[in-house]
């Protein structure tokens, strides 16, 4: 990172550190509920009959790296609209950072560059829960937490730059309703994407949560191909660069007139 | 981290610009669309002095300051600050300069003193170089008691002395301040004015923009009056005055019967006493040498004026005779 884009970052930290205790308590609380509900309420009807679709695994194990992916993705998502907005027109904060030597190249690093640092606590917090619920079953789950940060990455750049276009937090509201909260139902992190009827699985697959979900799952129970895992990696790593680039034209055009 | 060239100085940095100056603009644009906000201005603001923008709302004032500032890039002309092109050496600039924005940008939640830590590390301070210069900062504007609350209880007065701390954070040669007492009152503004006036003495330059008449004849050595996106006239507070007005004002209010029949006949009455007669819509202002005069001529003629009152003439006076404004509408 350039210089001044590790002072944005700086002062992203400093921000923080006035909501920290809640975000924290937050990031335990949330996997720990899932887990519980979902993984070992609804597991065990699920388990009854036999789990073949699941891959031979019991519910919570097939859930936690699936809830993983889709925890990043709305940390990420959140991080992404609402906080920029703030630095763009409540706070002004960005504003005040190019009347400095910053640049609006240093600002979208320093910002996603936090962003991705925040996922990493959300990730290691979550996989550590995981891993208490004994819904793991291979060591390689510690890589799921790069996974799970490359996957929020995947969402946050592109919705980010999406964030510099807008003049106010309704097309955030908009967002979350059409396209964050039907991801995190449909890109396999409940079920495998196959239970979906025929026509809507090929939109589940060029979206960047399917893929993160996927490549959470094949370290979690430590299956799966390493030609998969490149194919999954590969298009979130694409999301990660087409945001980045657009990122860098939004929020010029938004910020230097 | 340091070695990062843009906090050091610029190959021109060095270099004079243009006729010495600290800042040379000719021709200088600035169009929004079709929209022409500043249109082809010349200036030049030399070191050490204090340079004004006087003009109404609208004028191009914040503009042209955000131009200077490194911030908006020109549509066209000549502009060099500090000797440098903002298009080329913005971040070298910005490093050197301080700017006091027209609309504040501090961080609400964040506390005083860390809006000016935070603020000081933009420019690569180290930290405890940042805080040192922050505490002295906070006891130059009359802050310290606050430095630990956060900004938004703050009245609006302290919220402009804390922005006008967090600017002098980079030790800044060149300080750009955009209206930085509207909305306050008399005595906030003089302890501004006062704290404007030991930088100026300490060999800071100021470039600012107001649409106060008084502040503008307080601060400026020299300014420039903006209206609809040109310079009309330049020089010092004195000479614009001696040139485009007279020495005293007459002043008169009259009922607002009267003021119709009056058409012409001041003029008349006044013939040879007066340089100008104005017509605005509450007073007449007789323009003369000696006001008191010209007062007596016009009670010798039989009007009453409601009131009648003799001054001196002031910005406001050729910002009316430049334009035929007011310059606060
Ligand atoms: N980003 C922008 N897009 C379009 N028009 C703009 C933009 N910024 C300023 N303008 C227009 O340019 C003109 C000059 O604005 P500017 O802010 O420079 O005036 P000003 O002299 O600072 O006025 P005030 O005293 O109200 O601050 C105005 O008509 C304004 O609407
Ligand atoms: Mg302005």
């Amino acid at each position: 990172m350039t210089a001044p884009a590790v002072h944005v970052f700086e002062h992203r930290l400093v921000s923080y550190r006035r909501t920290f205790r809640g975000s924290l308590f937050s990031s335990f609380l949330q996997p720990a509920l899932f887990l519980t509900a979902m993984g070992v309420g609804l597991g065990a009807l699920v388990n009854r009959p036999g789990n073949a679709a699941l891959g031979g695994v019991s519910y919570l194990v097939f859930l936690a790296p699936g809830l993983l992916a889709g925890t990043a993705m709305q940390t990420a998502a959140f991080e992404s609209t609402f906080p920029v907005m703030a630095a763009i027109r409540w706070v002004r904060s960005y504003v005040a950072m190019l009347a400095t030597p910053i640049g609006v190249n240093d600002i979208v690093i320093g910002q996603l560059a936090w962003i991705a640092v925040r996922l990493t606590m959300v990730a290691t917090i979550f996989v550590a829960i995981m891993t208490l619920f004994g819904a793991t079953h291979s060591p390689a789950i510690l890589l799921a937490i790069p996974v799970a940060v490359l996957t929020g990455m995947a969402f946050s750049a592109p919705i980010a730059a999406f964030s510099a276009t807008q003049e106010n937090a309704e097309g955030f509201n908009m967002l979350f309703r059409f396209v964050i909260n039907p991801l995190f139902l449909f890109s396999g992190t409940f079920f495998p994407v196959g239970q979906l009827p025929a026509l809507l699985q090929p939109i589940a697959y060029v979206t960047p949560l399917y893929h993160g979900v996927a490549l959470a799952r094949q370290l979690s129970l430590g299956t799966g191909t390493v030609s998969e895992a490149i194919l999954h990696g590969g298009v979130l790593v694409a999301f990660v660069v087409v945001g980045v680039v657009a990122c860098l034209i939004t929020f010029r055009q938004r910020l230097v007139k | 981290m340091t070695a990062d060239p843009r906090y050091h100085r610029g190959p021109m940095a060095q270099a004079q610009s243009p006729e010495s100056s600290l800042i040379h603009a000719r021709g200088l644009t600035k169009r929004f669309g079709d929209f022409t906000a500043v249109d082809a201005i010349d200036f030049d603001v030399a070191p050490g002095e204090a340079f004004g923008f006087l003009g109404p709302n609208g004028a191009g004032k914040t503009s042209t300051m955000r131009m200077i500032g490194c911030v908006s890039p020109k549509t066209e002309g000549t502009l060099t600050v500090l000797g440098m092109e903002p298009a080329t050496y913005g971040p070298l600039i910005r490093a050197r300069i301080g700017v006091v924005p027209q609309e504040d940008t501090l961080d609400q939640e964040m506390t005083v003193r860390d809006n000016l830590v935070i603020y000081g590390r933009y420019f690569n301070l180290p930290r405890a170089e940042a805080r040192r210069r922050a505490d002295q900062l906070l006891d130059f504007v009359q802050l310290t008691e606050r430095a630990e609350s956060s900004v938004e209880p703050l009245s609006g007065g302290m919220k402009r002395r804390l922005t006008i701390a967090r600017s002098l954070i980079n030790e800044p040669s060149l300080l750009l301040l955009d209206e930085p007492t509207t909305g306050l009152d008399p005595q906030a503004r003089h302890l501004l004015w006062d704290r404007l006036y030991r930088l100026k003495q300490r060999g800071t330059t100021l470039v600012l923009t107001t649409h106060y008449m008084d502040e503008a004849e307080q601060l400026c050595d020299r300014l420039v009056v903006m209206d609809k996106a040109r310079i009309v006239a330049g020089g010092s507070p004195r000479e614009l005055i001696d040139q485009y007005s007279s020495r005293e004002v007459l002043e008169l209010r009259f009922a607002s019967d009267i003021v119709e029949s009056l058409d012409g006949q001041l003029e008349q009455l006044l013939d040879g006493r007066a340089e100008r007669v104005e017509r605005l819509p509450d007073r007449v202002l007789v323009y003369a040498a000696d006001g008191e005069a010209a007062a007596v001529a016009v009670h010798a003629a039989g009007l009453r004026p409601e009131s009648s009152l003799v001054r001196r003439s002031t910005l406001e006076d050729v910002f009316l005779r430049l334009t035929g404004r007011s310059l606060i509408e």
